[in-house]
């Protein structure tokens, strides 16, 4: 197992090949590892940055964040998002996968770029386009009005419940394509013949989609899981640039928080911004873990 | 005849298909079309809902340049479009030299100690950029390197997920082209420039469009490291701004399509290399 595969690789030979790598694990150590331990420590100390000092007690900066009502809102808010809007992004992503791996489909790859396209621009471009789409003088007031669904302007991101849509609506819109692609890419592993003895065994569409294309496809549905949680547990842009965290901070992120208190208006306090990135990490490890999990057991 | 039956049979089952493929493609590209046919507008038309090309185009053009200049200390609209270029260039060069050094040297010179190591480093892919943002903010400002190019690209040059793309990809370099190279007296290096950097193009541009893309895209990051108006990128300048309390729409929308035209340019140019590369490290 062990045995590097080239055979006969000198002791000089596996020398150039720590070389190789070295650069950029011990950038990965600098740039990521060091970082991490070093805002762990940091999440123990308070005091502006110029000063800081161990606070008293020690865990201070947990227990004023279990406490802070804005945290634990913006806490709340992450999940929202995860629950509601991961999964239909996911399943529109897997849909519109198979939709497009059918071989009698024409026109295919201009359904893909179009599926696709919302990829192209950044996501703090994104955030502004929905914003003013959905401004009280926006185009969404203007149709809806039109067709005399509303009789007056709504205020969608002046509203708690209606701002938090727009969030959501405008994930789904970024992101379901960029998972599409992971899928389609999936669904071409697949062997064709798979389907051809599914069909001969008189298996519907639906049959062949749940027991043959969902099993199939569970890794790359894992990975997909996994990396909208990673991306929802640490969404900003969309926070900063679309709701500006309002009204009254019930639409902010738990990175939008995080960056206000760092970096933001007002003293900053990198104790307390580290502690509540700690707990960031955590989630991000916790949730990692059992999504592995679920997907060894299944097996 | 049956042939030509059977194909109108399938179409016509596939209808529903295309009615769906059809609306969700105008639901993505809607947006987009309505960002450029605002840039076009005044903001009065955009408010009333004009969903058609304008003349306001270079009015608002103009007004774009002399809301850059105004962020002061010496910002101007190619100053952003400078440095979002230049950081997103040299973050990428850097990024996949230095990740296909270590993808080829974890995969064909793997050996348990490296197979470790690889292990080791893949958790650093949990790490959430919130969480590290201060002390490397610190250790940017300790080193004289805020608002600086190396401030910008450094920590993102050495990422797991591309060290896993290019290790992933090197399977398929054949290990026998080694043997031959170094039985023709070429040396490790030389192989890894002269043999391998030419077979893994396809890798090499898929991973540069990912990289491009999200270096000219990022947003947290920068926003800490560039204190400074001149050292900002594109998006920090949209994004700055739509923070005032009146906005112009039609100007808004313009710097929101001179953030948006390099990447969707790549995007269109390279949409296989860029599906290549989001998906490249699943295989």
């Amino acid at each position: 197992m062990s045995k590097p595969k080239t055979g006969s690789v000198t002791r000089k030979q596996q020398g150039a090949g720590w070389a190789f790598l070295a650069v950029a694990s011990i950038m990965i150590f600098i740039f990521s590892f060091y970082p991490m331990v070093a805002a762990f420590v940091m999440s123990f100390k308070t005091g502006s940055a110029a000063a800081m000092r161990w606070a008293d007690p020690i865990t201070f900066n947990y227990v004023r964040m279990f406490a802070d009502k804005t945290f634990m809102t913006s806490v709340r808010n992450t999940f929202v998002y995860l629950i509601i809007q991961v999964p239909i992004m996911l399943v529109l992503a897997i849909l519109l996968a198979q939709l497009l791996n059918n071989k009698d489909l024409k026109f295919k790859g201009l359904f893909r770029t179009c599926v696709f396209l919302p990829c192209a621009i950044s996501l703090v471009s994104y955030a502004l386009i929905f914003k003013y789409l959905f401004a009280t003088q926006g185009l969404v007031n203007t149709v809806l009005m039109d067709l005399h669904i509303i009789h007056e302007n709504v205020n969608w991101l002046g509203q708690t419940g209606t701002a938090r849509f727009v969030i959501i609506f405008a994930l789904v819109w970024r992101w379901t394509g960029y998972n599409m692609v992971f899928f389609l890419a999936g669904l071409q592993n697949i062997e064709y013949s798979v389907y051809e003895a599914a069909k001969i065994d008189g298996a519907n569409g639906w049959k062949t989609f749940w027991h043959i294309t969902v099993p199939l496809l569970r890794p790359v549905i894992i990975m997909t899981f996994i990396m909208s949680i990673n991306g929802t547990l640490q969404l900003f842009d969309e926070s900063v640039n679309l709701t500006q965290g309002g009204p009254a901070f019930t639409t902010i992120t738990m990175s939008h928080y995080i960056y206000n208190n760092a970096f933001g208006v007002g003293v900053p306090n990198f104790g307390y911004a580290s502690a509540m990135s700690f707990f960031v990490f955590i989630l991000v490890a916790i949730l990692a873990f059992i999504n592995l999990k679920v997907g060894d057991t299944r097996d | 005849m049956t042939d030509k039956k059977n194909k109108s049979a399938i179409q016509r089952r596939l209808i529903p298909s295309y009615i769906f493929l059809t609306l969700f493609s105008l639901f993505s590209v809607f947006p987009l079309y309505w960002m450029i046919t605002a840039a076009t507008n005044t903001t009065v038309d955009v408010a009333r809902g004009k969903i058609w090309f304008g003349d306001q185009a270079l009015i608002n053009f103009q007004n774009l340049v002399k809301t850059a200049a105004a962020q002061g200390q010496g910002a101007s609209l190619q100053g952003f479009m400078w440095n979002s270029f230049l950081y997103a260039t040299v973050q990428t060069l850097l990024c996949i030299f230095i990740c296909s050094l270590a993808g080829y040297g974890f995969e064909l010179y793997h050996d348990k100690g490296k197979d470790a190591l690889f292990a080791v480093l893949l958790m650093a892919m949990m790490i959430p950029g919130v969480a590290t943002m201060i002390p490397m903010f610190q250790m940017m400002s300790k080193l004289h390197f805020l608002n600086k190019v190396w401030g910008f690209v450094l920590p993102a040059i050495s990422t797991p997920f591309m060290i896993m793309m290019f290790r992933q990809n090197s399977r398929n370099f054949p290990p026998d082209i080694m043997e031959a190279a170094r039985i023709d007296g070429l040396s490790e290096w030389a192989i890894f420039f002269r043999m391998y950097m030419p077979i893994m193009k396809s890798t090499y541009a898929a991973a540069a469009v990912i990289t491009f893309m999200n270096a000219w895209n990022s947003y947290l990051w920068p926003r800490v490291v560039l204190t400074e108006n001149k050292a900002k990128t594109m998006p920090i300048l949209i994004s700055n701004m739509s923070s005032g309390y009146t906005v112009d729409y039609g100007m808004l929308m313009m710097g929101v399509l001179f953030c948006s035209i390099p990447t969707m340019i790549i995007f269109f140019v390279l949409q296989k290399q860029f599906a290549e590369g989001i998906t490249g490290s699943v295989k």
